[in-house]
């Protein structure tokens, strides 16, 4: 058994909008390791984030190849891929993307819903996840009351709730200050070390990057290393 | 995703839009109610019409002397006098005919003392009483001996009763009409009004032969009740009837009946029909407002869809599958419309009981057009809520969290 948790082969995506095409991705080959911290850089609207929903599933490629843990997603089915997206990714959002209107505490506990876990073990799992970002005393807020820090690691504690082989952080410290971008940071190496969660991060500044075990480049769709 | 926790959700979220939830309800509640409280008042008019038909004896037929043609003149119903208490004696042998009831008609002015009333006097056998399902409130039916002897007795209708005795007891008394005295016997029980209006307690029976021979003199009589054994023997029997009278007033071929036979349970049949369809054209019109209530909730489910497509996205992002979608909004219209649903019919059926209390309508609320009205609501929800929730389970991930 490999252990590469992603490898792309070719993968190509264009956006087509009102008759103009975009070529977002244009062959991109991508291998990251188990246990690997990789960063990506590059220029505004070189692909990055089309690239991020790409490995997290939310989006297909239109040609290429794609492997997850040595798995073929795109001849997946819409409920195999839901069931990756739930159980071995963990995704933290450039805006958050928290639910809103729902507390911290539900926030982190939506994806365990969805594994079909029993309430009592969600809500002490997602307690645990809560306190460890810091947030123990924030749980009954909802988004709205908390600052984007406070959102940020909440989404954090979402993506990390169920355990996810691999994390996928598309700017995550892009929304906050340099402290608490520094303790988010902490974070994510620590998990990285401490629990050999494979990161793939996507980032616009050198010292960030500079976290990571490995820096790439993404240019007009095609990544640079 | 097990179900506790998909209907807590679909909780939260009606609760979140508890305004919009409650009117989204309202339509079903309302069209509930409606069904329920419309076919209340349809079936109440229908017991009552049944009521009413089998007072008049719905299984009973009747037959009338009738026309006779005599060199071109046809003479008219009721003309001939063909038809004879001998006739109605042999009808007794047709299968089918459980009684026979033989009757003369006419009216007298009747005193007593110093009271006097106009009424119809009616020449019966005591059968006659059992086939038109009419008992006595006081006294006792004169016999088939008084039949035979012409004894002047007489049975007196609450009408008849009030006018002439007013409070006292007409049971003993003797009355006077056309110069005969004539004892009464027995009070009937009140009927009440027919339901073209006119007032069948206003009437005196004699014996069969007292009004024949003593008030009309004649031999024939004027008309047969008959009593089937139910309403499929009353349409077989016609035929029979029509066959024996013409063989036993020797009719000819060529030669028209002399005789006319009424068919109640046609009368009956035809009545309970409009009743129906007058039930039927009720709740329909209510149907209608039941819909629009499911239209109500397929509009607010659409507009929940659209308002809460980022919602779809993050949930798919974190591992909601289509399925799970899909009942989630299937689960808030079903319950929109279950609790519609079950408020409504609480409303129908209060409001049917209030209608009974406070108006002369007769409203009957039957289990089956709660089932109905329930199952319709719960169908509503289904049939509404589907399209909506498919249409956010299909969305693509990228393009729901994408959605602005
Ligand atoms: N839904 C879409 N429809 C059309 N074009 C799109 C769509 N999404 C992205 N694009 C285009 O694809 C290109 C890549 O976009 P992408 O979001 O991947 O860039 P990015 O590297 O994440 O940029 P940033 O650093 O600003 O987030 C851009 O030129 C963008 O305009
Ligand atoms: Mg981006």
């Amino acid at each position: 058994m490999s252990d590469e948790v992603i490898r792309m082969e070719n993968v190509q995506k264009d956006y087509v909008l009102d008759g103009v095409r975009v070529r977002a991705l244009r062959g991109v080959n991508l291998c990251v390791r188990k246990n690997d911290f990789v960063a990506i850089m590059g220029p505004s609207g070189s692909g990055k984030s089309t690239l991020m929903n790409i490995i997290g599933c939310l989006d297909i490629p239109d040609t290429g190849r794609f492997w997850l843990n040595g798995k073929d997603v795109t001849r997946m089915t819409p409920d195999d891929l839901a069931y990756l997206r739930n159980h071995d990714l963990g995704f933290v959002f450039q805006n958050f993307n928290l639910l809103p209107r729902t507390s911290a505490l539900e926030n982190v506990e939506t994806p365990l819903i969805y594994s079909g876990i029993k309430k009592a073990q969600r809500r002490a799992r997602a307690r645990e996840l809560l306190e460890r970002v810091g947030l123990s005393d924030r749980m009954d807020h909802v988004p709205s009351q908390l600052s984007g820090g406070q959102q940020q690691r909440v989404a954090l504690a979402r993506a990390l709730v169920n355990h996810p082989a691999l994390l996928l952080a598309d700017e995550p410290t892009g929304n906050l200050d340099t402290a608490t971008s520094q303790e988010i940071l902490h974070l994510l190496s620590e998990l990285n070390q401490k629990e050999d969660v494979t990161i793939v991060m996507i980032t616009h500044e050198p010292d960030v990057a500079a976290r990571a075990k490995r820096q790439l480049v993404l240019r007009d769709g095609v990544i640079e290393e | 995703m097990n179900w506790l926790a998909a209907i807590q959700l679909a909780l939260k979220a009606l609760w979140r839009n508890k305004m919009r939830a409650l009117l989204t309800a309202l339509g079903v509640i309302i069209g509930v109610a409606a069904v329920i409280a419309m076919v209340a008042i349809g079936e109440g008019a229908q017991q009552r019409i049944a009521k009413e038909l089998e007072s008049m004896g719905s299984q009973n037929l009747s037959i009338r002397s009738g026309t006779v043609t005599r060199g071109g003149v046809r003479t008219g119903a009721g003309t001939t006098t063909t038809l004879t208490f001998a006739d109605a004696e042999a009808l007794r042998d047709v299968p089918g005919i459980v009684a026979v009831a033989p009757s003369v008609r006419t009216s007298a002015q009747v005193r007593y003392r110093g009271a006097n009333w106009g009424t119809a006097i009616e020449g019966i056998t005591p059968e006659a009483l059992t086939v038109r399902n009419w008992p006595l409130a006081d006294g006792e039916v004169f016999t088939t001996r008084d039949v035979a002897l012409a004894t002047p007795v007489c049975l007196v209708g609450q009408s008849v009763a009030r006018e002439l005795f007013g409070l006292s007891r007409p049971v003993g008394e003797m009355l006077v009409f056309k110069g005969i005295a004539c004892r009464v016997s027995g009070v009937l029980v009140a009927k009440g009004a027919t339901a073209w209006g006119s007032d069948q307690d206003d009437i005196i029976f004699a014996p069969l032969t007292t009004v024949q021979r003593k008030l009309l003199g004649i031999t024939y009589i004027h008309g047969i009740e008959v009593q089937t054994s139910g309403r499929n023997a009353a349409f077989a029997v016609v035929e029979e009837i029509k066959k024996l009278l013409r063989q036993r007033h020797r009719l000819r071929e060529d030669q028209e009946d002399d005789f006319r036979v009424y068919n109640r349970a046609e009368l009956a049949q035809s009545a309970e029909t409009n009743a129906k369809v007058f039930s039927w054209l009720l709740g329909s019109i209510a149907s209608v407002s039941l819909l629009v209530g499911g239209i109500g909730i397929m509009n607010i489910m659409l507009v929940s869809v659209t308002e809460r497509t980022r919602e779809i996205g993050i949930r798919m992002a974190l591992g909601a599958r289509r399925r799970d979608i899909l009942w989630q909004f299937l689960l808030e219209s079903l319950i929109l419309s279950a609790a519609g649903g079950v408020v409504g019919v609480l409303a129908g059926t209060g409001g049917a009981e209030l209608l009974t209390k406070f108006s002369d309508f007769s409203v009957v609320v039957t289990f089956w057009s709660i089932l109905l009205a329930f199952g319709a609501s719960a169908a509503v929800g289904v049939f509404f809520g589907l399209h909506p929730a498919r249409k956010a389970s299909r969305l693509r991930p990228i393009q729901a969290l994408r959605y602005e």
